[in-house]
């Protein structure tokens, strides 16, 4: 693997084919639970470490699994994944187990693990399907945190409220009052909050990529001035 | 050319067998290692949350082990069979903790516990689970505000019927502007707990278990904290 494709997978997995932002996929996880920082990044966190299992499995095996039973062998795979990463958190994590609830076993069926299986890692190296698993995985959870920091503002005037449910006491300092005196704002806790604030951050990114496309076009057209 | 093809199938059949066994037996490892840790870690879970209601102080015995188990009963607004479990002092009942649920949330079932001393005072009251409007009706969970301790001490005798409602109808209960429905189911259940609780006292702490009862035992409960 070199270092374009290295840095390719990457900007993929942040950018150019954003799970939530371009690719739509596993949309359930991200508009139920992040209606906060903590309950966004904790989730985010599970289903990168998920992915890059997932990935590296997938194509560790991809050359001994016959091309008819490769979905059910995905799914089975994602699934064992999934159950061993929700022991390993019950028993050693407790508490983010209890912030994360039914949502951690529904991993399972957050379609975007099986479509990079299926769309990456079953045409890649382990290596290369390892990092493209963290990246699309990173770059999930960098919308939903983002998308659980705006819905926190809005929904209870408050950033990084419930830290100390996941990594203790110590992290109650932490919670930062944006809006004193808030008397809330249910829509943005609800889901169509969600729905609203994936919009705008959606419009967002096309917005960016409108600029940078007009920006690259007009100074191709001015050297193309120039050298006339 | 049939032949091929069943072969084939055959084939696919004996990878996915491959796989399904080998899955299996990583979860069936990861389950062993990590059973023990995960039933420690939920015992300890469900102490510290009694132990929050029922101080250790009120009690030497072992409350988690001296546990009795009784039908569903309208007054706990149970469906099927709970624990109690009962703290004794000196040999002398002392504090019980009721499971109780109140089935009239504004998102159905608020599932509580609560803590009773022998005295009929109110130990403390917890939710163990809801599903009540996150930031409106969610102030009844312990993690989110102090709301549900003011429970704390009430009884029958302190807190006649008619004074046993939130301010907004009439009572002595404080409540968070925004949600009255998820209060009322508590206040309701709590009241209807200390009701049972008054009639069953003797009967609850007694050694030997009364028709009603059942002894606990080893036996585990589906839906039990």
């Amino acid at each position: 693997m070199t270092s374009q494709e290295m840095k390719e997978i990457i900007q993929n997995g942040f950018w150019t084919q954003n799970t939530g932002l371009v690719q739509l996929l596993g949309l359930c996880p991200l508009l139920a639970i992040s209606n906060s920082v903590v309950n966004a990044l904790s989730l985010g966190l599970a289903t990168t470490l998920v992915m890059t299992l997932s990935g590296g499995t997938v194509a560790a095996i991809r050359e001994i699994i016959p091309n008819e039973a490769r979905i059910p062998v995905y799914v089975l795979l994602i699934a064992v994944l999934v159950t061993i990463v929700q022991l390993l958190i019950n028993a050693y994590a407790y508490p983010l187990y209890v912030v994360l609830g039914v949502f951690l076993p529904l991993i399972t069926t957050n379609c975007i693990v099986l479509a990079r299986a299926e769309a990456f890692a079953s045409q890649n190296g382990i290596r290369a399907s390892v990092l493209d698993g963290l990246a699309m995985g990173m770059g999930l959870t960098a919308v939903l945190t983002l998308l659980g920091g705006i819905r926190e503002i809005f929904g209870h005037g408050t950033l990084l409220s419930g830290f100390d449910l996941v990594f203790g006491d110590a992290a109650k300092s932490l919670v930062i009052t944006v809006i004193p005196n808030y008397h809330g704002f249910l829509i943005a806790v609800l889901p169509p909050g969600a729905f609203i604030a994936l919009g705008l951050l959606i419009a967002f990114k096309n917005w960016v990529n409108l600029r940078t496309e007009k920006r690259v076009r007009t100074k191709a057209m001015q050297s193309a001035m120039q050298a006339v | 050319m049939r032949r091929t093809m069943a072969k084939a199938a055959f084939h696919t059949a004996l990878n996915l067998l491959f796989f399904a066994v080998i899955g299996t037996g990583l979860l069936a490892l990861t389950y062993k290692m990590t059973h023990d840790t995960i039933a420690i870690s939920e015992e300890n879970e469900k102490l510290k949350l009694i132990s929050q209601i029922a101080p250790t102080y009120t009690y030497d015995n072992k409350i988690m082990q001296d546990t009795v188990r009784v039908a569903a009963d309208e007054l706990l607004g149970t469906d099927e069979a709970t624990i109690i479990y009962r703290g004794r002092m000196h040999g002398k009942a002392s504090i019980a903790v009721l499971q109780a649920v109140a089935p009239d949330g504004y998102g159905g079932k608020i599932i509580l516990i609560i803590a009773i001393h022998a005295n009929e005072k109110i130990g403390g009251v917890r939710v163990v689970s809801h599903k009540e409007t996150p930031g409106l009706g969610d102030y009844i969970e312990i993690a989110k505000d102090g709301w549900i301790d003011i429970f704390k001490g009430a009884s029958l005798q302190s807190i006649i019927e008619k004074d046993w409602k939130v301010r907004k109808d009439g009572g002595t209960f404080e409540y968070r502007a925004g949600a009255t429905i998820t209060p009322r189911a508590v206040l309701k259940a709590v009241r209807k707990v200390l009701q049972y609780f008054a009639l069953h006292q003797e009967e609850l702490f007694a050694e030997v278990p009364l028709a009603f009862l059942e002894k606990a035992g080893q036996a585990k409960i589906k839906g039990a904290i």
